[in-house]
C-alpha cells in the first residue's frame, strides 16, 4: 500500500511549502512547525514503511519497483516519435514515474531522515530571525525538489527535481537578500549550477538519441545486454556530460566556486543542502548511470581524476580559513571529491556508503557549528572562538564525535566508508604506480588536520572572544541538541552497516545495492584478463595483508594529522600562529586566498576585473569585438560613405566646369567669335537691304546682256 | 509725226519703274514705300500689255490680271505689317525699324 502510493512521498512537503506560499504570512510559528516539520516526519515515516514493504517485494534479487502516475510528455502514439541514431523510430517519453530500486531507497531513507533532523533544528535555531514561514516553505520546498529527484524513473524528471533543488538553493542561500554577499553567493550557486545543467541535458539527449528512452528501466537492461561494447564513443560522450552536470551540482573543479559562497545561508541550509543533500544529488546521478558510465572506460577515468584532485584541492583551501563554515564547505568538497573518486574507479557501492556516511557526520558538524554560531552571538570566525567545551558540553561533545568519524578513525562510520573508498583506488592502479590512492591518502592526512584544527581551534585553548560575547555563551535548546545527539549517534553505529569481509563482516549495505550495478557481458569479458592478470578472480586471501597494510596506514594517517592539529592549536591564545604561515609564507597566502581561483574566473569568464585597461577572457573578446564593430566595420562602413560623398562632389565639378564649360560652351564661344565679321552686315535697315538687293540685280542683268 | 510705237510703251514703263524702285531705297516714310511698290508693279503691268498688243496675243493681258490681284493682296498685307509695327514702335519712319540687327 505505502509502495503503491510511494508518489505521495514528494508531495507532503510540497504541500507544506504551498500552505506556506499562500497563508503562510498569517500563520503563527506553531502552526508552521506544525505544517513543515509535521510534512518531513510524515514524509519519512512513508518512506520507511515504504522500503521495507520494497525488501519484501525484491526478495533481494533489487528488482526495481516502478510506478508510473502520469505520461507527462508524449503519451502513447501522439506525435513526439523521432529517429534515433540507427535510424529507427522512437517515442520521446517522459512521464510522472517513480522507481524505488535499493540505490533510490537509501538515498530516501537518509534524504527523509537527515531532512527531519534538520527541520526540527531549525525550529530552535531560527526561532529569533524574520521570514520564519518563508524558511520551511523553502526548505518543504527544497525536500519536495529532492524527493522528486531520487525517486524519478527518467532522466527528464530527475532534470526537474535537479533543477528545483537548484532554485531552492538559491532562494535559500539569498534568504538574508537585504546583504549584498548573500544575493551574490545565490547569483553564482545558480549561475555556476546552470553551466553544469547545459552539459546534463546535452548528455540525456545523447542518451535518448542513441538508446531511444529515457527510463532507467529501458536503458539499463539495453546496456547491459551486450549489444553496445566497451569504449563506445558516443556513450563516452554522453558520460562526460553527464558527468559536467554533476560536476556544478555537487561541486567538483571547476566548477565548485559557488559552495564556499552558499554559507551565506543560515546554517540549517548548509547542513541540508551543502552538505547532505543536494550536493549529492550528482552522485546520485553518477550511480544511475552506471550502465553507461561502466561501457565508457575513459570517462570513468575522468571522473576518478577530477574527484581526486578536487579532494586535495579543496582539502589544501580547508587547512587555513578561519570561519567556522568555510572549513566545512571545502571539507564537503573535499569528501565530494571521495565520493566521485570511488564511482571513477568503479567502487559504485563503496562511493553510495560514503555519501550515507557523510550525511550523517557532515550534518552533525554544520548543525554543530550553527549551534557554536548561536552561542557566540552569531561570531563565526575561529580566530575569536576558543575554550567552548566546558561551557557548551552538548555542542562539545557531538562536534569530537563528528571531527573523529570524518578523519577516519575507527570504529566510526567515516573510517568503514572512505577506507573502502581508498582501498578500491589502490586495487584499480593494477600494477602501475597508485597515484588516485596517494592522493586520497595525503586528502586523508589533510582532513584529519583541518577537522582537528577546527575543533581545537573553537573548544581548546584560551578564550579568544571579546567579554560581551563571552557572557552571553549558553548552550543551545533541545531542539537543536536533540538532532545533534541523533546524528552522532548515528555517525557511531552507521558505519557497521557495511564491515568489509577482511574485518569479518558481512557488508550488507554493498549487498543490498550490488544489484544496481551489475555489469553486463560486454564489461565482464572486458574485466576478466585484467582481473586473471592481478590473480584475484578466485582468490581473496591473498590480498588481505595488503589491506590491512592500507587500512593501518590511514589510522596513522588520521592520527598524525590530528596529533599535528593538537600540537599547534590546542593551546592557542589570543594572537596564535598558524604553522602553515610560520613556515611558508607564501603557500599559506595562496592556501588562504583559495589559489586565486575566483579571481582567475572574474579575469577570463565574468570580466569584472581588468589587466590594466584591457579586459580578458570571454567578455574581454567580447569587448573586443565590440570594439572591432564601432572603428573598423562601421569605419569601413563611414568611409564607404565618405568617400561615395567624395566622388560626387568631384563629379558636380567634372561637370560644372569641364563638361558643361567645355564641351557644351566651348563650340558656343567658337561660333561666337568667328561670326563676329558676318554679323557686322546686320544692320536692321530695310532700305539698305532693298539697296544691295537691286544693286546685285542690276549686276546680273549687265553679266547676262554683256554675255 | 510716227505713230506709238510699242518701244514708247517701254520707255514709259521703265521710267516709271525707276522711279519706284528710287522711292522704295530713298524714301523715309513706310507709306511712301508701300505706293512705291505700286507704281513698281503698275510699270510692269504696262510693260505686260504694250507686249501683248504687239504680239496679238492675250498672254500678257492675263498675267497683267494676275498682278493686279496680287498687288492688292500685297498692298493689304503690306498695310497690316505697317499697323501692326506702328502699334509697337508708334512710328512709320522706316530707319527706326531695326530691331534685326546684330
Amino acid at each position: 500500500m505505502f509502495l503503491n502510493h510511494i508518489w505521495l512521498i514528494p508531495l507532503f512537503p510540497a504541500f507544506g511549502a504551498a500552505i506556506m506560499f499562500f497563508f503562510g504570512r498569517r500563520l503563527q510559528k506553531t502552526t508552521v512547525n506544525a505544517v513543515c516539520v509535521g510534512a518531513v516526519v510524515v514524509a519519512f515515516l512513508f518512506a520507511c514503511l515504504a522500503v521495507v514493504q520494497y525488501t519484501h517485494f525484491a526478495h533481494g534479487t533489487g528488482q526495481p519497483f516502478e510506478k508510473i502516475v502520469y505520461t507527462w510528455l508524449g503519451s502513447g502514439d501522439s506525435g513526439m516519435s523521432f529517429v534515433k541514431k540507427d535510424g529507427n523510430a522512437a517515442q520521446f517519453n517522459a512521464d510522472w514515474g517513480f522507481l524505488l530500486d535499493p540505490l533510490s531507497a537509501i538515498w530516501l531513507l537518509f534524504v527523509t531522515g537527515v531532512g527531519m533532523l534538520i527541520h526540527i533544528y531549525s525550529t530552535g535555531y531560527m526561532a529569533h530571525e524574520g521570514g520564519y514561514y518563508r524558511f520551511f516553505g523553502y526548505l518543504n520546498l527544497f525536500m519536495f525538489a529532492m524527493l522528486t529527484l531520487v525517486l524519478a524513473n527518467n532522466y527528464i524528471l530527475l532534470f526537474v527535481g535537479w533543477e528545483g533543488v537548484g532554485l531552492c538553493s538559491y532562494l535559500l542561500i539569498g534568504f538574508y537578500f537585504h546583504r549584498k554577499s548573500a544575493s551574490d553567493a545565490a547569483n553564482k550557486a545558480f549561475i555556476v549550477n546552470r553551466i553544469g545543467d547545459a552539459g546534463f541535458i546535452l548528455g540525456a539527449l545523447t542518451l535518448v538519441w542513441y538508446l531511444g528512452s529515457f527510463r532507467f528501466t529501458d536503458i539499463n537492461p539495453l546496456l547491459r545486454s551486450g549489444h553496445y561494447l566497451n569504449g563506445d564513443p558516443i556513450l563516452t560522450i554522453a558520460a562526460i556530460l553527464l558527468f559536467i552536470g554533476a560536476t556544478g551540482k555537487s561541486a567538483q573543479l571547476p566548477l565548485y566556486v559557488w559552495l564556499p559562497d552558499a554559507m551565506e545561508g543560515p546554517t540549517p541550509v548548509s547542513a541540508l543542502i551543502h552538505a547532505a543533500t543536494m550536493v549529492t544529488a550528482g552522485v546520485y546521478m553518477v550511480a544511475r548511470s552506471n550502465a553507461v558510465f561502466v561501457l565508457a572506460p575513459t570517462a570513468m577515468k575522468v571522473v576518478a581524476i577530477i574527484g581526486a584532485l578536487t579532494a586535495i584541492f579543496a582539502a589544501s583551501i580547508g587547512l587555513v580559513q578561519n570561519d567556522i563554515k568555510r572549513v566545512l564547505a571545502y571539507s564537503t568538497v573535499s569528501q565530494l571529491g571521495y565520493m566521485f573518486l570511488a564511482l571513477g574507479v568503479g567502487a559504485f557501492t563503496a562511493g553510495v556508503f560514503h555519501v550515507f556516511t557523510h550525511a550523517f557526520f557532515k550534518a552533525l558538524l554544520f548543525l554543530g557549528s550553527g549551534s557554536v554560531i548561536h552561542a557566540m552571538s552569531g561570531e563565526q570566525d575561529m580566530k575569536f572562538m576558543g575554550d567552548l567545551r566546558g561551557r557548551i558540553s552538548t555542542t562539545y561533545k557531538t562536534m569530537l564525535v563528528g571531527m573523529l568519524a570524518i578523519a577516519g578513525i575507527p570504529p566510526l562510520a567515516g573510517f568503514f566508508s572512505k577506507d573502502e573508498i581508498l582501498w578500491q583506488a589502490f586495487r584499480s592502479a593494477n600494477g602501475t604506480f597508485p597515484y588516485l590512492w596517494l592522493i586520497g591518502f595525503v586528502t586523508a592526512l589533510m582532513t584529519a588536520f583541518y577537522m582537528g584544527r577546527l575543533i581545537f581551534l573553537t573548544f581548546f585553548g584560551q578564550p579568544r572572544m571579546s567579554h560581551d560575547v563571552e557572557h552571553h555563551i549558553h548552550e543551545s535548546p533541545k531542539s537543536m541538541t536533540g538532532p545533534l545527539v541523533i546524528l552522532a549517534i548515528c555517525s557511531v553505529f552507521a558505519g557497521f552497516l557495511s564491515v568489509p569481509h577482511s574485518l569479518g563482516g558481512s557488508e550488507t549495505f554493498a549487498k543490498f545495492l550490488a544489484p544496481v550495478f551489475e555489469k553486463g557481458p560486454a564489461v565482464a569479458q572486458a574485466e576478466e584478463p585484467a582481473q586473471l592478470a592481478a590473480g584475484e578472480k578466485e582468490k581473496e586471501e591473498p590480498t588481505q595483508p595488503i589491506e590491512y597494510g592500507l587500512m593501518a596506514l590511514s589510522v596513522l594517517a588520521a592520527i598524525v594529522g590530528l596529533g599535528l592539529a593538537y600540537r599547534s592549536y590546542a593551546r592557542a591564545g589570543k594572537g596564535y600562529a598558524e604553522p602553515i604561515e610560520a613556515t611558508a609564507p607564501p603557500l599559506y597566502n595562496a592556501l588562504f586566498h583559495k589559489w586565486y581561483v575566483d579571481e582567475g574566473y572574474d579575469y577570463v569568464f565574468t570580466g569584472r576585473r581588468k589587466l590594466g585597461d584591457v579586459r580578458l577572457g570571454v567578455m574581454g573578446a567580447g569587448e573586443a569585438s565590440s570594439w572591432f564593430d564601432a572603428h573598423v566595420i562601421d569605419g569601413a562602413v563611414n568611409g564607404a560613405g565618405w568617400s561615395t560623398k567624395a566622388a560626387g562632389i568631384f563629379s558636380s565639378w567634372w561637370d560644372k566646369w569641364i563638361i558643361d564649360g567645355i564641351g557644351v560652351n566651348g563650340p558656343a564661344i567658337l561660333a561666337r567669335m568667328l561670326s563676329y565679321p558676318a554679323r557686322l552686315f546686320e544692320w536692321g535697315l530695310v532700305q539698305w537691304y532693298a539697296l544691295v538687293m537691286t544693286v546685285s540685280l542690276i549686276g546680273f542683268a549687265v553679266y547676262y546682256v554683256w554675255k | 509725226m510716227e505713230p506709238i510705237a510699242t518701244i514708247h510703251y517701254l520707255v514709259v514703263a521703265a521710267a516709271l519703274f525707276v522711279l519706284g524702285v528710287v522711292g522704295v531705297l530713298t524714301r523715309r516714310n513706310v507709306v511712301i514705300i508701300l505706293m512705291s511698290i505700286e507704281l513698281i508693279l503698275n510699270a510692269v503691268n504696262l510693260n505686260l500689255v504694250a507686249f501683248s498688243r504687239m504680239w496679238g496675243t492675250l498672254h500678257g493681258q492675263v498675267f497683267s490680271i494676275f498682278i493686279v490681284v496680287d498687288a492688292a493682296a500685297e498692298a493689304a498685307v503690306g498695310l497690316g505689317i505697317l499697323i501692326a509695327f506702328f502699334r509697337n514702335k508708334e512710328t512709320i519712319n522706316v530707319d527706326e525699324i531695326d530691331l534685326l540687327k546684330w
